[in-house]
C-alpha cells in the first residue's frame, strides 16, 4: 500500500504547486491524477493571473476590487492573504522558469482585465495556464525523489478512519484497472470543478465535480454551490472560451444594432466590467430581441478594433480557435459569441491554510474548493492566483501536519465497497439509459434553469429533474467490460459525482432568495444585505438529502456598498 | 448536419486477438471534428471505444491520433478536411506511431514520448543569483522560447518522426523543441552543458534528418525540426561544440560546398565532414577510415545508378548567374545578426504582416530551403506556423 504525508488527488495548478510546497517542506509527497498533469484543466487558462506587482499598484487595490467583484460575498480575511501574498508567487513562477510577457525595459508586462481598476494581469502570449502548468509539471519532475506522480489514477473515494480523520483514497490504476488504497497522514484535494454539469460548458470533459462529491460523501460542507459563473465571451457555435483577455486587449461588444451595449450597463468600465455584469447585459439583450445570427442568440464580439500585430502577437491561440472552431477570421471581422458556464465560485468549504472545518486531515484547494475569495463572481484572472496560493499553503501546513504524527493504519473496507461498485456497474444489464444520455439532459437542463436568470419555478423543475437523473443513474448500462483502460465505467463514476454537485447547486440557488453576484433572481432581483449576506452551505450529515446551513462572511476593511462599474 | 464514416482501428489487449477495424456512421455538421465523431460513436453505439480527451479544443495533447495516415489531433480536425484526406469516402483513424499501442487509440506517450522529454534534463537550471525581483530579460528572448512553450506534447511529432523509426532511441522532435525551450532561456545558467550533451549523444541533435514530418505534424506551430536547427547552429556557431559524431563538420562540408559551387558535390562532402572543412581533408586519417566503411553505401549507389561515377566525383556544373544568387542568399543569411533571427518566430507577426501582398516566401528563404543543409533552416523557420498553408494565418 502506497504510503505518504501529503497524498495530493488532482494535478492541474493546485495540486502541483501543493505537491512542491509539501515536498519542499520536508514531506514525502504522492500526487495523483486521473489524466497525464499536463492534461489538467488549468492548461486552458489563456487570460493570466493577477498581482498588484506594479510598484504603483497595492494588494489593497487589488483586494478591494475582488471583494467588490465578489459582490461582498468574498471572505475578506481569505481575500487580503491572496492578494498581499500574490507578488511573491508571481515571482517565484518567474524564477522557475515562466516565460511571462515582458515589456520593452525587459521587466514583467502586464495586460488590463475586467473588474480591475489597474492593468496588473501577467500573461504568456495566450497560453498562460499552460505555460505556468507545464513549468511546474518540469518541476515536479526535477522533484522525482520526493515526489510520486501517480499519472493516470483516478480516485473513487476517500477514506477515513474510525474517528471520520480522513487518511487516504482509494483509486484505480487506469492503465490495468487495478484498485489500491493509499494510505496518508493528510489529504489535500485539488480536483478541479464541475463545469461538465452545463452543456455547453468551456470546460473540459474531465470538470466532473469529482473531489467535490467525494469530499461531500464524507460529510464536508459545500459552500457558495449557487454561484455558478457563466463567461461573457463563449463562442455561440460549440461554447469554447474567448479570453477576457481580447475585451482587455480593447474588444467591443455589439448588438444587432451595432451598438456598443454595454454603455447602458457599465458606463464607465463598458466591456471591462465584472463577469456577472457583462453577462447578464448581454443576455438582456439577447432576450430583448437584439441578438445576432438564426435564433438571436449570439452578439458580436469585434476584435478588429485591436491592431492586428498585437492581436497576432498576444490573442494567437483565440485567432485560432476562431478560425479552427468557428471559421472567423477574428482579425478581420467581429466573432458571434454568448455568455456561457465558464467556474463555479463555490467548492468544498475550507479555511485559509485549505482545511476543511468538519474532517480533519483533509484539504482542498483550487477549483475544488470554496475558501471563498471569489464569492458571487469570481474576477478575470483570479483563478489562477487562487490555485497557486491555496495550493501552496495547503502543502505547506499539510507537510507541517503530518510531521508530528505516526503514520495512520488505513481501513480496507472502502476499497472492497468500491471494488464492488464497479463490478456492480459493469455488471448491468442493457434495460437501462445511457451514460451519455443521462449526461446529456443533466447539462442541457442546467444550462436552460440555472443559467444567468433564474426563478423559482426553474429551479424547482431543475430539482425535479436532477433527483429523476439520479435515479436513472442508479440502473444506466455500459459496454466496456474490460479492466484496460475502462473509461465507459469511469463515465459512469463521473455522472454520479455530477449529479450530486447539481444537486447541491440548485439547493444552494433555491435557498438565495435575492440577487447577489452571478445568482440573479428575477423573482427577487434585489440584492439584500440584511438577510442575505451569508454563505450558504451544503452538508449530506449522513443521509442521502443535501441539509442548508448558513455561515457569516468575514468583513475586514470592506463595507458592502452599492456596486457600479 | 451530414453522415460521415469513420473507421476506427481497434485493438483490445485483454482478448488476445489482433488489432481490427471497426466501423461507425455519425451524423454532425462537416466543421466539428473528428474527435467529436468518435464521441458520437462512443456515445450512441458503443461506449468501449478508447481514446484520450480532454479540452476538445487543441489545447491538452491528449487526443493525438493518426487520421487517413496522417498524425493529427482528432478535435484538431475538421470532419470535411478529413474526408477529403478518406480514400475510400471512409475517415480512417489509427493510433500515433513510433508508440506501443495500449488499447484501440490509446498509446503508451510514458514508454516513449515522456522518457525522452526526462532526457533532456527538462527543467530551468537558474544562473546565480537569482534576483529579488524578476530577472531582467529581452521581450523577444521570452517570446523566442515562448514557440517551444507553446507545444502541448501531444507526440504528433514523434509519431511520425523519420529518425525515430530507424533509430528508436533519437531523442525526438519533442524532447528537443524542449530543450530549446532552455537554450534560448536567457535565465538558464548551462546552455553550454546542455548543447554539449545533445551534440555528442548520437541519438541527439544531429541524428535529425531535416525530413519536415514533425513541422507537418505539429498543431501548434511549434516547429521542432528548426528548434533542432538552431540548437545546432548555437552549438556549433556560438558555443564552438565540435561533436564525436561530426554532426557540426557535416553541416559546414555541406554549406560551404553549395556556397562555393552551388550545389552539393557529394565527393567531396563525406571526407569534410570527417576530416575537416577543405579540399586537404581527404587525406586526413579520420576520412580514410570512414571513406573505406562507407564503400559498400558508395557502391550501392552506384550500382542503383543514384549516383554516376563522373557526376560524384566532378562538382556539378551550375549557370554562373544562378551561382551569384546561392551567393547572395547566403551572404543575405550569414549575415543576420541574433535580434534578427527572432524575426522568424511565431509569435513575432512581423514576418506576417511583412509577407501581406507579397507572393511566396521571400526568395533568399525559398531558394534556401531547397538546398538543405544548414540554410535549409531559413527555409524551413519562414515555413512556420509549420501547418498546411491554409491553415497559417496571412495566406
Ligand atoms: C477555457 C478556460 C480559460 C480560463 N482562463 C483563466 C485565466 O485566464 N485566468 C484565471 O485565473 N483562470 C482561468 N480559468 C479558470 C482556471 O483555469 C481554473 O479554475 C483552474 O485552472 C483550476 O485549477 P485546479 O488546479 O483547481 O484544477 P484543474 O486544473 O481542473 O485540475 C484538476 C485535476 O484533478 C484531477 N482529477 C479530477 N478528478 C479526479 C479523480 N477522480 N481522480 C484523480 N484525479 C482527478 C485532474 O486529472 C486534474 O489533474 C479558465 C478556465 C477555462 C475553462
Ligand atoms: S525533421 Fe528530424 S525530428 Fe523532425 S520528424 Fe524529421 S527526423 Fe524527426
Ligand atoms: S512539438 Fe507539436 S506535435 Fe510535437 S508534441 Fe509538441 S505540440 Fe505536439
Ligand atoms: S482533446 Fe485536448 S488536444 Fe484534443
Amino acid at each position: 500500500m502506497p504510503s505518504h504525508d501529503v497524498l495530493i488527488i488532482g494535478a492541474g495548478l493546485a495540486g502541483q504547486r501543493a505537491a512542491l510546497a509539501a515536498a519542499d517542506a520536508g514531506a514525502s509527497v504522492a500526487i495523483l491524477s486521473k489524466v497525464h498533469p499536463v492534461r489538467s484543466h488549468s492548461v486552458a487558462a489563456a487570460g493570466g493571473i493577477n498581482a498588484a506587482l506594479k510598484p504603483q499598484d497595492t494588494w489593497e487595490s487589488h483586494a478591494y476590487d475582488t471583494v467588490k467583484g465578489s459582490d461582498f460575498l468574498g471572505d475578506q480575511d481569505a481575500i487580503e492573504i491572496m492578494c498581499r501574498e500574490a507578488p511573491d508567487e508571481l515571482l517565484h513562477l518567474e524564477h522557475i522558469g515562466v516565460t511571462f510577457h515582458r515589456n520593452d525595459a525587459g521587466e514583467l508586462g502586464t495586460r488590463a482585465f475586467g473588474g480591475a481598476s489597474a492593468a496588473r494581469t501577467y500573461y504568456v502570449a495566450d497560453i498562460t495556464g499552460q505555460a505556468i502548468l507545464h513549468v511546474l509539471y518540469e518541476q515536479i519532475t526535477k522533484y522525482h525523489e520526493t515526489v510520486d506522480s501517480y499519472e493516470e489514477w483516478f480516485t473513487t473515494s476517500l477514506v477515513q478512519d474510525d474517528e471520520g480523520t480522513c487518511v487516504g483514497c482509494v483509486a484505480r490504476d487506469i492503465r490495468t484497472g487495478e484498485m489500491e488504497l493509499f494510505n496518508a497522514k493528510s489529504v489535500i484535494l485539488a480536483s478541479g470543478g464541475n463545469g461538465q454539469t452545463f452543456k455547453p460548458t468551456t470546460n473540459a470533459l474531465i470538470c466532473t465535480g469529482d473531489g467535490i462529491a467525494q469530499a461531500y460523501a464524507i460529510g464536508a460542507p459545500l459552500m457558495d454551490m449557487e454561484m455558478v459563473q457563466y463567461h461573457p465571451t463563449t463562442l455561440t457555435e460549440n461554447g469554447f472560451l474567448i479570453t477576457e483577455g481580447a475585451r482587455g486587449e480593447g474588444a467591443h461588444l455589439l448588438n444587432s444594432d451595432g451598438e456598443r451595449f454595454m454603455e447602458k450597463y457599465a458606463p464607465n468600465k463598458m466591456e471591462l466590467a465584472s463577469r456577472d455584469v457583462v453577462s447578464r447585459a448581454e443576455q438582456t439583450e439577447i432576450n430583448e430581441g437584439r441578438g445576432i445570427g438564426p435564433d438571436g442568440g449570439g452578439l458580436y464580439l469585434d476584435v478588429t478594433v485591436v491592431p492586428r500585430k498585437r492581436t497576432l502577437e498576444a490573442l494567437r491561440e483565440i485567432v485560432n480557435i476562431g478560425k479552427d472552431f468557428a471559421g472567423t477570421d477574428i482579425t478581420r471581422e467581429p466573432i458571434s459569441i454568448r455568455p456561457g458556464q465558464h467556474y463555479i465560485m463555490g467548492g468544498v468549504k475550507t479555511d485559509v491554510h485549505g482545511q476543511v472545518p468538519t474532517v480533519a486531515g483533509l484539504y482542498a484547494a483550487g477549483e475544488v474548493a470554496c475558501v471563498s475569495v471569489h464569492g458571487g463572481n469570481r474576477l478575470g484572472a483570479n483563478s489562477l492566483l487562487d490555485t497557486l496560493i491555496f495550493g501552496r499553503r495547503a502543502g505547506q501546513h499539510a507537510a507541517q501536519r503530518s510531521r508530528a504524527m505516526p503514520m495512520p493504519t488505513t481501513p480496507t473496507s472502502r476499497l472492497r465497497q468500491d471494488l464492488e461498485h464497479i463490478d456492480a456497474i459493469i455488471a448491468r444489464d442493457r434495460s437501462g439509459r445511457r451514460i451519455s444520455e443521462i449526461k446529456d439532459e443533466l447539462g442541457t437542463m442546467m444550462n436552460r434553469n440555472v443559467a444567468v436568470y433564474r426563478d423559482a419555478d426553474g429551479l424547482a423543475t431543475a430539482h425535479e429533474t436532477v433527483r429523476r437523473l439520479k435515479e436513472d443513474a442508479t440502473t444506466a448500462y455500459i459496454d466496456d467490460r474490460g479492466t484496460v483502460f475502462n473509461q465507459d465505467v469511469l463515465g459512469a463514476i463521473e455522472l454520479g459525482y455530477m449529479l450530486d454537485t447539481a444537486q447541491a447547486t440548485v439547493v444552494a440557488a433555491i435557498e438565495r432568495k435575492e440577487s447577489r453576484g452571478a445568482q440573479f433572481r428575477t423573482d427577487f432581483p434585489e440584492r439584500n444585505d440584511d438577510e442575505w449576506l451569508k454563505h450558504i452551505d451544503i452538508s449530506r450529515n449522513g443521509d442521502d438529502e443535501p441539509h442548508v446551513t448558513h455561515s457569516p462572511v468575514t468583513m475586514t476593511q470592506w463595507e458592502p456598498e452599492e456596486r457600479k462599474y | 448536419m451530414a453522415e460521415f464514416t469513420l473507421r476506427l482501428r481497434r485493438y483490445d489487449p485483454e482478448s488476445g486477438e489482433a488489432a481490427y477495424w471497426d466501423e461507425h456512421t455519425i451524423d454532425l455538421e462537416p466543421h466539428r471534428s473528428v474527435l467529436e465523431g468518435i464521441l458520437q460513436a462512443r456515445a450512441r453505439f458503443d461506449g468501449s471505444i478508447g481514446i484520450r480527451c480532454s479540452c476538445r479544443a487543441a489545447i491538452c495533447g491528449s487526443c493525438g491520433v493518426r487520421i487517413n495516415g496522417q498524425p493529427a489531433l482528432a478535435c484538431h480536425t475538421h470532419l470535411d478536411q478529413a474526408m477529403k484526406g478518406a480514400r475510400d469516402g471512409v475517415i480512417e483513424i489509427e493510433p500515433m506511431g513510433n508508440m506501443p499501442v495500449l488499447k484501440d487509440l490509446i498509446v503508451d506517450m510514458d514508454a516513449v514520448h515522456w522518457k525522452k522529454v526526462r532526457r533532456v534534463t527538462p527543467w530551468l537550471i537558474n544562473k546565480e543569483p537569482i534576483p529579488e525581483r524578476e530577472y531582467i530579460v529581452p521581450h523577444e528572448a521570452m517570446v523566442d522560447v515562448t514557440q517551444s512553450m507553446a507545444c502541448i506534447q501531444c507526440g504528433a511529432c514523434v509519431s511520425d518522426c523519420l529518425s525515430m523509426e530507424v533509430d528508436p532511441l533519437f531523442i525526438g522532435p519533442a524532447a528537443l523543441a524542449k530543450a530549446y525551450r532552455f537554450v534560448g532561456d536567457p535565465r538558464d545558467a548551462q546552455h553550454s552543458e546542455r548543447l554539449n550533451d545533445l551534440a555528442q549523444d548520437p541519438h541527439g541533435i544531429y541524428d535529425c534528418t531535416h525530413c519536415f514530418k514533425c513541422i507537418e505534424a505539429c498543431p501548434k506551430g511549434v516547429a521542432p525540426m528548426s528548434q533542432i536547427m538552431r540548437l545546432r547552429r548555437i552549438s556549433g556557431r556560438d558555443h564552438g561544440i565540435v561533436d564525436a559524431n561530426n554532426g557540426e563538420r557535416h553541416e559546414i562540408a555541406f554549406t560551404n560546398l553549395v556556397r562555393d559551387h552551388g550545389l552539393l558535390w557529394e565527393a567531396e562532402l563525406l571526407p569534410r565532414s570527417y576530416g575537416g572543412d577543405s579540399w586537404l581533408a581527404k587525406f586526413g586519417p579520420a576520412a580514410g577510415r570512414e571513406l573505406l566503411s562507407s564503400l559498400p553505401v558508395i557502391g550501392k549507389a552506384l550500382l542503383r545508378g543514384k549516383v554516376t561515377p563522373m557526376g560524384a566525383l566532378k562538382a556539378h556544373k551550375l549557370p554562373d548567374e544562378d551561382l551569384q544568387q546561392v551567393k547572395r542568399i547566403y551572404a543575405t543569411v550569414e549575415g543576420r545578426d541574433e535580434a534578427e533571427r527572432y524575426e522568424l518566430n511565431l509569435y513575432i507577426s512581423g514576418y506576417d504582416e511583412d509577407m501581406e501582398g507579397a507572393e511566396g516566401p521571400p526568395p533568399d528563404a525559398a531558394a534556401a530551403g531547397a538546398q538543405g543543409g544548414d540554410g535549409g533552416m531559413a527555409g524551413a523557420e519562414s515555413g512556420q506556423p509549420g501547418q498546411s498553408p491554409e491553415r497559417s494565418p496571412s495566406r
